[in-house]
C-alpha cells in the first residue's frame, strides 16, 4: 500500500528565481518525514512536485520504481492537504470526504453504501463522528483540518503529503493534533511527508526531518542526529537557540582568546572555527578550569525556563543562559560558565 | 443589573457613534438625500410608466401589448436574449477562467478588451456590424453573393445584443475567480477527478452566485438594448423590431400609453430581476457572502 518515495535530483526554476537547487531525498515505505526551512525555502515547492502539481525542470521522483512522470494525478493517488485545507466550501464534510471515490471511473468506483460506510469510517478515524451534514464554514479550524485528512485518506493514498498542517491552528490545538497526527500514522502506516516551518514540531513528529534552506537540502536524519549533530552552522541555528563563539581549535581543545573553553575535541581539524552552544548547555560552575568569566546582565523568563544574559568580555553579543534547576544569581554577579557541549564548525 | 453597570450602559451607544464620527443631523441629511434622490430619479419615473401605461385603461392596454407588431417584438426580444445570454454565458466563463486560474502574456490586454463594450458607445457598437456585415460593408458583397442577410434581421441584432451585454458575466466571475485561487481545483485533481468533473463539481458551484448576478444583469441588459440594436435592426416592423425599438416607434407616432404599455413589461422585467436578486440574496446570504468571503 505505501510505497518508497526517491527524490533524485530535482532543479525547479520560477522564471529566473531557482527554487529548488538539485534536491535528493529517499523515503522509506511508511516512513513520516518533515520538510523543515525558513520561509521562502521551497518546502512547498518540494511537496507540489512530488505530489505532481508542479513540474521539475530537471531530476526525477519515483513512487517505488515507477517515474512518476509517466503518472497522471489520479494515478499517482497522492493524499495533498493543503495549508489552508481547501475544502470544498459548496459541499458538506460527507460530500467532501466522499469526493474522490466518487471521482473514479465507474468500473473501479465503490457503490454508494460502500462510499458512505468509508465517510463514516474515517470521520471515526479523525474524531468527528456525526459531522457529516456540516458545511466547512461551520467548522472549527483544527476540526476542518481533520476534514482535510479525511478527505485525503479516503481514496486510499500512496503517499499522504501535509503543507503545514498546523499553520493555521493556535499553539494548543496544534499541540493536540501533534500527537493525534503522531497516533493516526502509527495506525496508518502511510509514506507521509509534511512541510513545517515549526522545529519544535518536526522534531517531534517525524523519522527523519530534511532541512530546507534556499532550495538545498542541509541535512537530512533523525531527530536527535540533526539536533545533537547539525551538519552546518545553519542546521544548528535553525533547530534552536544558539550561542556562537569565535574560538581557535588547537591540539583537541578550543581556545575563546587564549583561554581553553572546550576540551577532548576529536575532530581533525585545527584553527580558527565558530563554536556554536545551545543554552542549555552552558552552566554556571565555582571554580573549574575550562570556564568562561562573565557578568549577568540580565534575567527573564522563558516559558519554564529562567534565562541568564550574561556578557563576556571580548564578546559582542551576551550569551544566553538557561537555568534549569540551579539557583538563579543576581543582576551584576560575575560568574563562571562551563560549556558541557558545543558544536563545532570550520569559520567561514 | 447592578447600579454600577447603568452608567456603563448609558456610555456605550453615545461612545459608538462618537466612534463613527457623523453627528445625528449629518446622519438624518444624509438618509434623506439619498431617499430623495431615489424617490426623484428611480421610483417617479417607473411610476410614470405604470401610470402612463394604464391611463387609458386596461383594454387599451390588453389590445397594445397583444397587438401583431407588440408580439413580434416581444417574441424577437425574447429570442434575441435566448440566444446572446447563454452564448455570453459560455464565453464569460471561459474569458474570466482563462484570466482567473492561468498565466500568460497578454492577460492585461484580454482584461481591458473585455470591458470594451462598456466604454464604447453603444450606437458605435452597432455601426462597428453595419461597417462590417452591411451592404457597403467589408463582407457585404461576399455575404450578398452567398445571400446571407446580417444586417437589418435577426443574426446583426444577436451580435450586437452578444457585444454589448458581453462583459456583464466576466466581469462578475473574474474577480471572484481570482480571489478563490486554484486551491480547491488543485485539491480536486489531486483527489482524482477529471478536468470537466473539476468544472462542474468544484469551480462552477464555487462562482455560482456571482455567475447568476453576472446572468441576471446581462439578460436585463440584453432584452432592454436600445442602441446597438436600433443601428442594425432597420425597424423592420413586425421583423426585425425588439421591444425598446418598437417602444419608441410608438412613442414618435403619438401613441404614448401603447408606448408606457409595452415599456411597463420591460420596466416590470428589471422589478423581477431586482426582486429575484433580493430574494436570493434573502435566502442563500450566508452563502452568499460564505463564498465570496473565502
Ligand atoms: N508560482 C511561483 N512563481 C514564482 N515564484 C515562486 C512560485 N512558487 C514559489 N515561488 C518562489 O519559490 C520560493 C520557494 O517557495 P515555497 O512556496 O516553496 O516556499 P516555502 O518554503 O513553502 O515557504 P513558506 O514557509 O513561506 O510557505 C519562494 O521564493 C517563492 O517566491
Ligand atoms: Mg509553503
Amino acid at each position: 500500500m505505501s510505497v518508497a518515495v526517491t527524490i533524485e535530483t530535482i532543479e525547479k526554476r520560477f522564471d529566473s528565481f531557482t527554487a529548488l537547487r538539485g534536491v535528493s531525498l529517499d523515503i522509506q515505505p511508511g516512513e513520516l518525514v518533515a520538510l523543515l526551512g525558513p520561509s521562502g525555502s521551497g518546502k512547498t515547492t518540494l511537496l507540489r512536485l512530488i505530489a505532481g502539481l508542479e513540474q521539475a525542470d530537471r531530476g526525477r521522483v519515483l513512487f517505488g520504481e515507477a517515474d512518476t512522470q509517466e503518472l497522471s494525478l489520479r494515478d499517482r493517488r497522492i493524499g495533498f492537504v493543503f495549508q489552508h485545507y481547501a475544502l470544498f466550501k459548496t459541499m458538506n464534510v460527507a460530500e467532501n470526504i466522499g469526493f474522490g471515490l466518487r471521482s473514479r471511473p465507474r468500473q473501479e468506483r465503490p457503490s454508494e453504501s460502500e462510499i458512505n460506510k468509508r465517510i463514516s469510517d474515517l470521520l471515526e478515524l479523525v474524531q468527528l463522528p456525526g459531522l457529516e451534514k456540516r458545511y466547512p464554514s461551520q467548522l472549527s479550524g483544527g476540526q476542518r483540518q481533520r476534514v482535510a485528512l479525511a478527505r485525503a485518506l479516503a481514496i486510499e493514498p500512496r503517499v499522504l503529503l501535509l503543507d503545514e498542517p498546523f499553520g493555521a491552528l493556535d499553539a494548543k490545538v496544534r499541540k493536540d493534533l501533534r500527537a493525534w497526527l503522531r497516533d493516526l500514522h502509527g495506525r496508518t502506516g502511510h509514506t507521509t511527508v509534511f512541510v513545517t516551518h515549526d522545529q519544535e514540531e518536526a522534531l517531534e513528529l517525524a523519522d527523519r526531518v530534511a532541512i530546507l534552506n534556499d532550495g538545498r537540502i542541509e541535512q537530512v536524519g533523525s531527530a536527535d542526529d540533526v539536533y545533537d549533530h547539525p551538519a552546518t552552522p545553519f542546521v544548528c541555528e535553525f533547530l534552536g537557540e544558539a550561542n556562537k563563539l569565535p574560538v581557535k581549535v588547537v591540539g583537541g581543545q578550543a581556545f575563546f582568546g587564549d583561554r581553553p573553553v572546550l576540551g577532548g575535541i576529536t575532530q581533525n581539524q585545527g584553527g580558527p572555527a565558530s563554536l556554536y552552544v545551545r543554552p542549555q548547555h552552558l552552566r554556571i560552575v565555582d571554580e573549574t578550569p575550562l570556564a568562561l568569566p562573565g557578568t549577568v546582565e540580565h534575567l527573564r523568563r522563558n516559558g519554564p525556563l529562567r534565562r541568564a544574559e550574561i556578557a563576556v568580555e571580548g564578546l559582542k553579543r551576551r550569551l544566553d543562559v538557561d537555568l534549569a534547576s540551579q539557583v538563579a544569581p543576581a543582576i551584576g554577579e560575575r560568574v563562571r560558565l562551563r560549556i558541557t557541549h558545543g558544536n563545532l564548525f570550520a569559520a567561514a | 443589573m447592578s447600579d454600577a453597570a447603568l452608567p456603563l450602559a448609558a456610555a456605550a451607544p453615545a461612545r459608538r457613534s462618537s466612534a463613527r464620527g457623523e453627528s445625528l443631523g449629518v446622519r438624518i441629511a444624509l438618509i434623506a438625500v439619498s431617499l430623495l434622490f431615489l424617490l426623484l430619479f428611480l421610483l417617479l419615473p417607473l411610476a410614470a410608466v405604470f401610470v402612463e401605461a394604464g391611463s387609458k385603461g386596461w383594454e387599451a392596454y390588453r389590445a397594445a401589448i397583444t397587438e401583431p407588431d407588440a408580439l413580434a417584438a416581444i417574441r424577437l426580444t425574447l429570442l434575441v436574449a435566448a440566444i446572446a445570454v447563454p452564448f455570453n454565458i459560455v464565453v464569460g466563463i471561459a474569458a474570466a477562467w482563462a484570466v482567473a486560474k492561468f498565466e500568460f502574456r497578454g492577460k492585461n490586454l484580454l482584461i481591458s478588451l473585455i470591458d470594451l463594450p462598456f466604454s464604447v458607445s453603444p450606437v458605435i457598437s452597432g455601426l462597428v456590424f453595419v461597417l462590417l456585415f452591411g451592404a457597403q460593408g467589408y463582407f457585404g458583397p461576399w455575404l450578398q453573393a452567398h445571400d446571407i442577410k446580417i444586417v437589418f434581421a435577426l443574426p446583426g441584432l444577436i451580435l450586437a445584443t452578444v457585444f454589448v451585454t458581453f462583459p456583464f458575466v466576466a466581469r462578475e466571475l473574474i474577480p471572484h475567480m481570482q480571489s478563490l485561487g486554484t486551491a480547491d481545483e488543485e485539491a480536486a485533481l489531486t483527489l482524482g477527478a477529471s478536468p470537466w468533473r473539476v468544472f462542474f463539481r468544484v469551480t462552477l458551484p464555487n462562482v455560482k452566485w456571482s455567475l447568476f448576478y453576472g446572468v441576471l444583469l446581462c439578460n436585463a441588459r440584453a432584452m432592454g438594448e436600445f442602441g446597438a440594436v436600433a443601428v442594425v435592426s432597420g425597424k423592420i416592423r413586425g421583423l426585425t423590431n425588439t421591444m425598446p425599438l418598437h417602444i419608441e416607434i410608438l412613442y414618435n407616432e403619438y401613441m404614448g400609453a401603447a408606448a408606457f404599455a409595452v415599456a411597463s413589461l420591460l420596466a416590470g422585467l428589471a422589478l423581477i430581476t431586482l426582486a429575484l436578486k433580493t430574494f436570493l440574496e434573502w435566502r442563500f446570504g450566508d452563502e452568499i457572502a460564505a463564498s465570496r468571503r473565502h
